[in-house]
């Protein structure tokens, strides 16, 4: 049996006043954690994981929080009775922590060799020569490819990735005990997530240090974890290991998260959500915090606290199900209705995308001579049909904003084509473009930007008409309003609200609803769900899914997230470095991808039906390095350098499309025959 | 638009501010009728009184807007600048009562002479009794004889030189010697007096209080000595009560004394120092008034169109800011009196002059001093200007124009309200530093700058004269510092960097 590196007991951190109504960011939350395991925090957004995490190093933000109890007990000794300057000495040296965003966390002044060195001296005086040593030692240890050179680099020459790799080098180099990492992926993009997550679990083979991961991610957690335990509402309401949670989850909460993923498998139905919203923090609970929203609840639930049950010494639920075995349990039943996916097969095309090119000058000195081009879009061409989606997918800095921002002409384009049922508007005259923006709308990425604070919800919506359709009056403008907001799920009483007084699944609703104001035929969707947690995110889907049904919208969705476009989308384009690589229906591109990168992308995707559950690791195509510049793309083909199946001619020529099937073409030697 | 604002006239809210405000217009126009003087409206005197308006309108709309009233809520929450907008307030209502010029009937004789050309000001009249009592010249603080000695011939006929006795101050007392119980009993009834009211408003606040918040009248009195009202509005009255206090003893005991001496020519220093707040007042908001346009619309039309647009008004704030302002202000002060001299007709008076000239430094002022906030709104609206709801609007096809006056000026007030705020304090001291180097507002023009100047040249001799420095001094002191205290509480409550943080 594994002894106990850290155990956390009773933990309780609180915002605001603490006696009159605070906001009980952490409330109770105990657990574990052994040497050398991995044991993961799973929870949406809000839920208090990471509150968690930042009390273990009691880097509480203060005055605002305190922790007002528990204890916290790291190798027999309570660290939340330990000073501020003993904790400096814990900080980092036996508890290390990487956070989610690289970018801010390297102090962009100092270079790689300094940051680390400073470690090194502060934990393990170690200095000089020998210090140099160690800064390469361990930089190599976390796959930094010629580290003499790297270590004397500045932050801001480094990629995401490779900002995450010197954090992590750097937690590395006090060798500590535990390794905190909070949402150590949650802002790269997938193939790197797959190098950073490996990265993680193969030092943690080496050095045989703990984890501590926080993630609201089902899909990074599905590969090497130990434990899981999964917070909601600040306490955690149910602990298992890995096999048993992704083979059996108990909680109803974490059946419903698996059940909103979205996947192949669900195409044909609406995807099971969450009703309601997380109670505010602020909340006395008398009982279970998730009755209002559970489908199983029942009177009992709501009468008293529920304690975590043991169940075989292993997995710990906390629901009146497993401690109570008096009460008869029936789901109410909400089954999700079946939704016929058969679209009218339908060939009309509302869209049309020719040889797009979409070149930025980079332009330098006082005369502002243009001295290169960003290549954002080289090329890329794409079909829209009425009442079918069409998803692009691939990395960031890949180009496919770009490109959805062009359709609607927030872009100027440098050549190619755009044809609007047949007609061109390329360059569009000012009718034409009022034309074009009523039929084509955007939604973006951040509800949270996405809005003017400063407008009520009518004002936010109405904007539209008011510019495009301006012969209505003030009462037919109202009626349109209610009517969107209607259309998307939010009530007539919202019109007089404002943005902060939503949610972010509320706001990307209106969001839609701004958009659907102009009776668009079109939308350019850009990651509209990727700021939203799971639950929520499955609620926008089933609109999106209805909202086609209804009025037959063409979409354009722009997203990284390949279970969402196996679940949305018909057709799926991949692009990569400002081409697309890969373009098909979506079967075809999800069962056999042709291109090498389609491939790798589709492997790093970590899997999660809890049907296909295995313990054997399925293959991951790890690539090589990062996506290089669109300045200087590479030459021959732009994915060579990384390609783990590249040739002699792909350096030196660009291929041409080839059709595999009549709806299935991708761009590879690797296909000529 | 004009429907918009009939339909904005319709709403019971709006009527009530619009009735407030033409009272406020007819008051002001009519009071020559009411009290049968001349008004005379100098120009400074108009644009304190449209920024009175504007203020407001504008707080009756922040009012209507929740968005917009709850960050100044949580101003008003913050106790020091609840205590500090008190001050500022009196100071205000100081200034106010100096914009109101008129002349009185004349009564000098002079023929076809109906009023006098002598203007005075609402306060003026208010302190008749301190600013026609002249000295012959210095004179201490509570001193009831002069600070220099004079020739006396004696019963004698033997020439002796002695300090004369104050002809104003004092004037009073038989016996010198009973000065310190007299200014002691004195002090006392002035005191009196100023509980008096202090109570009188006390008790009539409690009561709108308790109306308004339907409290019975002791709760309200609970509540309000325990501090659980919402606002700190116990600090609030102890402030009121603080400052009521001070100007009651204050006013008090100038109709005996000279509560902070005279000056040179035997002016009363409490009556300049009152005078120089309007001064202090005009410098710091209408240098704002002018340069706020510049800054704005330049600002956000840098960021906004980029390009050419953005280079074109960038080398014009560069170029200006690379002239040495103090020059700029000389050169302008210079050319604004040869104008004056030129044109002696288009003044009547000597006030109506040194007022175009205190116009003109505020004009320079703002001139050389938008360049700071227009650089800050351009890098804010570029932030901006890549949000996804301008993104939005655009894809909607809503005209450059409307974003900018939809979208993104909405969005910047937050930083011009910051920096309006924390530029009036620099202004004011701006202000004290030009009179000081000779290039400020008209000599003839009472100023904290001119009292501290002329004072400077005093303070060589023996004894000291150090009171009109001090009491200069500690006024601007005041108000800068009330100034400061409440835009800090405004900056915290405004930045949305420190949102989140409290």
């Amino acid at each position: 049996m594994a002894s106990t590196l850290l155990e956390v007991k009773n933990l309780k951190t609180y915002f605001g006043n603490i006696k009159h109504n605070p906001v009980r960011a952490v409330d109770g939350v105990s657990f574990k954690i052994n040497r050398g395991e991995t044991f993961a925090i799973l929870g949406e957004s809000g839920c208090g994981k990471s509150m968690t995490a930042l009390s273990i190093m009691q880097l509480v933000p203060s005055p605002a929080g305190t922790i007002v109890e528990g204890s916290i007990i790291y190798n027999d000794d309570d660290l939340l009775k330990k000073s501020e300057i003993e904790m400096r000495s814990v900080r980092g040296n036996k508890i290390a922590m990487i956070f989610q965003e690289p970018m801010t966390s390297l102090n962009p002044v100092l270079t790689v060799q300094q940051q680390i060195e400073e470690v090194l001296l502060q934990h393990r005086g170690i200095k000089g020569p020998q210090a140099w040593r160690e800064v390469i030692t361990l930089l190599d240890s976390v796959g930094i490819p010629v580290a003499t050179q790297r270590a004397k680099d500045y932050p801001h020459q480094l990629s995401g990735g490779m900002k995450q790799r010197v954090m992590i080098a750097m937690a590395l180099a006090s060798e500590p005990d535990l390794l905190i990492a909070d949402e150590p992926t949650t802002a790269l993009d997938v193939t790197i997530q797959a190098q950073v997550m490996n990265l993680l679990r193969d030092i943690q083979k080496r050095t045989g240090m703990a984890i501590l991961l926080i993630t609201h991610d089902l899909g990074i957690v599905s590969d090497f974890v130990d434990h899981i335990a999964v917070m909601y509402a600040g306490e955690i309401v149910e602990y298992a290991t890995r096999k048993d949670f992704f083979t059996k989850p108990l909680h109803p909460y974490s059946k419903k998260l698996f059940a909103s993923l979205p996947s192949q498998a669900k195409r044909n139905k609406n995807l099971d959500v969450i009703k309601g919203m997380v109670p505010p923090l602020t909340t006395e609970f008398k009982g279970c915090r998730f009755y209002e929203r559970c489908n199983f609840a029942v009177r009992q639930c709501n009468e008293k606290l529920i304690e975590l049950t043991d169940l075989n010494g292993v997995h710990y639920v906390r629901c009146l199900q497993f401690s109570d075995p008096h009460i008869e349990f029936n789901e109410k039943n909400e089954t999700p209705d079946k939704i016929s996916h058969d679209k009218a097969i339908n060939n009309e095309i509302v869209y049309q995308v020719d040889k797009l090119k979409i070149h930025f000058p980079i332009r330098k000195g006082i005369f502002k001579k243009i001295t290169g081009y960003v290549y954002a879009v080289d090329g890329v061409s794409l079909t829209l049909y009425k009442g079918k989606t069409l998803a692009l997918v691939g990395e960031s800095g890949c180009g496919k904003t770009t490109v959805g921002k062009a359709l609607v002409h927030l872009n100027d384009m440098t050549a190619g084509k755009l044809l609007l049922k047949g007609h061109d508007i390329s360059s569009p005259s000012a009718q034409q473009l009022k034309d074009l923006r009523t039929h084509v709308q955007i939604i973006f990425q951040d509800p949270y930007s996405a809005m003017n604070p400063r407008k009520r919800v009518a004002e936010i919506i109405e904007e539209g008409l008011l510019a495009l359709r301006p012969e209505l009056n003030e009462s037919a403008r109202n009626d349109v309003v209610v009517r969107l907001l209607k259309q998307v799920g939010l009530p007539e009483t919202a019109v007089n609200l404002y943005p902060h007084e939503f949610s972010g699944g509320q706001r990307q609703r209106i969001c839609i609803a701004r958009a659907l104001a102009v009776n668009p035929e079109i939308l350019v969707c850009d990651e509209p769900t990727s700021a939203l947690d799971v639950s929520v995110q499955a609620q926008m889907l089933n609109l999106f899914k209805q909202l086609q049904r209804d009025y037959g919208l063409s979409y354009l969705f722009i997203t990284h997230n390949l279970s969402v476009v196996e679940y949305l989308a018909d057709e799926i384009a991949v692009m990569y470095l400002g081409r697309i690589v890969e373009r098909g229906k979506v079967d075809e591109v999800m069962q056999s991808p042709q291109h090498p990168y389609t491939q790798a992308l589709l492997s790093a995707i970590p899997k999660i039906d809890k049907e296909t559950y295995s313990d054997s690791t399925k293959e991951i195509i790890f690539l090589e390095g990062e996506l290089p510049s669109p300045i200087t793309p590479p030459s021959g083909c732009h994915f060579s350098p990384r390609c783990p199946k590249r040739m002699e001619i792909c350096h030196n020529q660009y291929p041409v499309m080839q059709t595999i099937t009549k709806t299935h073409i991708a761009a590879c030697f690797l296909l000529n025959k | 638009m004009s429907s918009r604002l009939l339909k904005l006239l319709q709403q019971h809210y709006w009527q009530k501010v619009f009735f407030i405000l033409v009272l406020l217009i007819t008051v002001y126009r009519s009071y020559s009728w009411l009290f049968n003087v001349e008004a005379v409206y100098l120009t400074t005197d108009v644009l304190i009184y449209f920024l009175l308006i504007c203020g407001i309108i504008f707080a009756a709309y922040i009012r209507q807007q929740p968005h917009l009233a709850i960050p100044w809520r949580q101003v008003f929450k913050n106790k020091i600048a609840m205590s500090s907008a008190v001050v500022l307030v009196f100071f205000i209502i100081a200034g106010l009562m100096d914009s109101i010029h008129f002349r009185q009937p004349d009564k000098s004789g002079v023929k076809d002479a109906a009023y006098s050309t002598d203007m005075q000001s609402l306060l003026d009249v208010s302190l008749r009794y301190i600013s026609t009592d002249s000295e012959k010249t210095y004179s201490a603080p509570f001193a009831i004889y002069s600070y220099a000695k004079e020739n006396f011939i004696n019963e004698n006929g033997v020439k002796y030189r002695a300090y004369p006795r104050l002809k104003f101050a004092g004037s009073h007392l038989q016996d010198p010697r009973n000065r310190w119980p007299d200014i002691a009993s004195k002090s006392v009834t002035g005191l009196l007096l100023g509980l008096m009211i202090v109570t009188l408003l006390t008790v009539v606040f409690v009561f709108y209080l308790s109306k308004w918040r339907i409290h019975n009248y002791s709760n309200t009195w609970k509540k309000l000595l325990k501090g659980e009202f919402d606002l700190p509005w116990n600090v609030m009255l102890i402030t009121v009560a603080v400052v009521i206090l001070l100007c009651c003893w204050l006013f008090y005991m100038s109709n005996f004394y000279h509560v902070m001496g005279t000056d040179k020519v035997g002016q009363d220093v409490f009556y300049l120092t009152l005078k120089s707040i309007r001064t202090g007042l005009v410098i710091g908001t209408l240098t704002t008034l002018i340069m706020l346009p510049f800054a704005i619309a330049l600002g956000v039309m840098a960021g906004y169109f980029k390009g050419v647009v953005d280079d074109v008004i960038q080398y014009i704030y560069t170029t200006l800011n690379s002239i040495p302002g103090i020059l700029l202000i000389v050169a302008v002060m210079l050319a604004i009196d040869v104008y004056i001299e030129n044109h002696t007709s288009f003044f009547e008076t000597a006030i109506e002059r040194a007022d175009i000239k205190l116009l003109a430094l505020c004009a320079v002022l703002g001139i050389t001093s938008w360049t700071g906030l227009c650089r800050l709104l351009r890098g804010e609206v570029f932030k901006l200007r890549e949000l996804e709801y301008i993104q939005a609007a655009k894809s909607l096809g809503v005209s450059n124009f409307k974003i900018i006056i939809s979208h993104i000026i909405p969005n910047v007030m937050h930083i011009v309200l910051i920096v309006v705020v924390l530029d009036f304090s620099g202004l004011v001291l701006a202000e004290a530093v030009l009179a000081y180097i000779g290039v400020g507002v008209d000599p003839s023009t009472i100023s904290w700058g001119n009292m501290i100047n002329s004072a400077r040249l005093e303070l060589a001799r023996d004894p000291v004269v150090w009171w009109s420095l001090l009491s200069a001094f500690s006024f601007m002191f005041a108000l800068v510092l009330a100034a400061n205290l409440f835009s800090d509480a405004i900056r915290d409550a405004f930045d949305p960097r420190q949102q989140g943080v409290k």
